[in-house]
């Protein structure tokens, strides 16, 4: 049942992996947002859809923004069906994706633990364990001895202020590397014709009564047979320019690196109560994360305190981390939504789509949100998967209300 | 770390402080009448600027009053608060 410890197997540099094209006047497709789901969208409407015809208009660089800012935790053990619906489609596609992509991603199914430390907490994991294993997701719950034989550098001695009661534990969960995953969705894109365009930001929409026809970039403007936003934590600013608000809320979320470290963290590890992530990285960093802070933020930085928080309760759950040298800090600009799960579909503008409110939790989506939004594209309808993720669910009051099981402060 | 002018405290620490979301959101006057899209604009869709921002705060950990703060959300900076300072007047 251990899981295997971390290596060092990193591949060699990528050579250079795409075109940096200029924009044609018009594509069938134009995706808003360069990081991993406008990527994953564009490399799924052309595999499944066959639109290859497909700019992704991203504003910095490729996969600079929260692409380049995440903890890389990859896992599909949500409470609701409708999560786990989304979530697992995911995972099982990142589990052939190194294959489709023809690129070491570092896909590491190291299991994830996530900690009780209360009565409550415990009752609730193990009500999450059975709602997985209904929805086909690998779910144990664990006591503290077999967490501690998962874990060994975990305390799970009696003597914290809030000792483990236990964990639910999915073992297929782990991390990727996220660069790779960016630059194995780009190389591929690029061979089949798409465009990358980087340092064109979108300031504008071109419309022709309620349907949308195009966009204004820095590089002059853009027609467009459908526009799809992926722009997370800026999506609000963009949607803005058409009068159209969103339910979504900007935050910082901050993350921070240790210097290299030998092996020494075998698996992810999460606690909801004290509020911490980790993982060891394949170079040997230790990643943290926690909460977003609580204001609005577009700064891509954060306060200090959140990070000591986060520190205290990863010191005590880790005592041997007391030593470790913090390397980096850093925060991404992540949108929250009310309800705490995704925004993906169709707006009230024909030829616009949007997907946004991802949270603190994008990342393990990617190749959901892409295989899904790419259907919803190409079919002018949701997925299956995605349909309870409409923006309507605000106003017919049919949340996915994921608060608990997302296992973060939002 | 955010320095936080508490009305009634002066500028504290943002420690000290609990957010409260944007400002300036009036529960509906006609309850009743109100339609569900607008309800639901009034329970869940607030501005999210890249700019000004009027929000909430609860100096939580000395005075406990809540008041409203104007502040940057790309560079943080906090304008001055008109007649906030007048104490024992709860700005809402």
């Amino acid at each position: 049942m251990a899981p295997r410890t971390p290596g060092a197997d990193l591949p060699e540099h990528p050579d250079w992996l795409w075109r940096s094209p200029d924009p044609k006047s018009s594509y069938d497709v134009v995706i808003v947002g360069g990081g991993g789901h406008g990527l994953a969208t564009a490399y799924y409407l052309a595999v499944n859809h066959g639109i290859t015809n497909i700019a992704v208009l991203e504003g910095g660089w490729l996969a600079g923004g929260n692409m380049a800012r995440n903890t890389t935790i990859i896992r599909s053990n949500y409470l609701w069906d409708e999560s786990a619906g989304l979530y697992e489609h995911s995972l099982k596609l990142w589990e052939g994706l190194e294959e489709a992509l023809d690129y070491p991603l570092l896909f590491s199914q190291r299991g994830v633990l996530n900690l009780a430390h209360s009565l409550q907490e415990v009752r609730d994991s193990v009500r999450r364990v059975e709602a997985n294993k209904l929805n086909g997701v690998d779910a144990e719950w664990l006591d503290p001895a077999q967490v501690a034989e998962i874990c060994p550098i975990l305390n799970t001695s009696e003597d914290l202020r809030y000792p483990v009661l236990g964990a639910t534990w999915q073992p297929r969960a782990g991390i990727a590397k996220h660069d790779h995953v960016a630059w194995g969705f780009a190389r591929a894109l690029d061979r089949m014709g798409v465009d990358l365009v980087q340092n064109c930001q979108v300031t504008g929409f071109e419309r022709v009564g309620d349907r949308i026809v195009g966009v204004e970039t820095t590089r002059g403007p853009i027609r467009a047979g459908k526009v799809a936003l992926a722009a997370a934590g800026q999506t609000s600013v963009l949607a803005d320019e058409l009068g159209l608000r969103l339910p979504i809320q900007s935050h910082p979320l901050q993350a921070l690196v240790s210097e290299l470290l030998e092996p020494v963290h075998p698996t992810v590890v999460m606690s909801n109560s004290v509020h911490v992530y980790v993982s060891q990285a394949h170079k040997g960093e230790l990643v943290l994360g926690a909460g977003i802070d609580s204001y609005n933020s577009y700064g891509q930085r954060g306060a200090f305190h959140t990070i000591e928080r986060e520190m205290t309760a990863a010191v005590e759950l880790f005592p041997m981390f007391a030593r470790a040298h913090v390397l980096r800090t850093w925060a991404g600009v992540v949108d929250v939504t009310p309800d705490a799960s995704a925004i993906m579909g169709r707006t009230p503008f024909d030829g616009l789509y949007v997907n946004c409110g991802w949270g603190t939790g994008g990342f393990k989506a990617t190749p959901g949100v892409g295989w899904c939004y790419a259907h919803t594209i190409a079919h002018d309808e949701p997925h299956p998967l995605n349909a309870p993720f409409n923006l309507e669910r605000f106003t017919t009051g049919a949340l996915v209300d994921e608060h608990g099981a997302a296992g973060v402060a939002h | 770390m955010l320095l936080i002018p508490c009305p009634w405290c002066g500028p504290r620490n943002e420690i000290e402080f609990h957010y409260g979301g944007q400002a300036e959101v009036s529960y509906p006057a006609d309850p009743p009448e109100v339609s569900d899209v607008d309800w639901a604009h009034f329970l869940f869709y607030r501005a999210n600027p890249r700019g000004v921002f009027a929000e909430r705060w609860s100096h939580q950990a000395g005075c406990r009053r809540w008041f409203t703060v104007r502040r940057n959300t790309v560079t943080n900076e906090i304008q001055a608060e008109d007649g906030a300072s007048e104490a024992g007047v709860v700005p809402r």
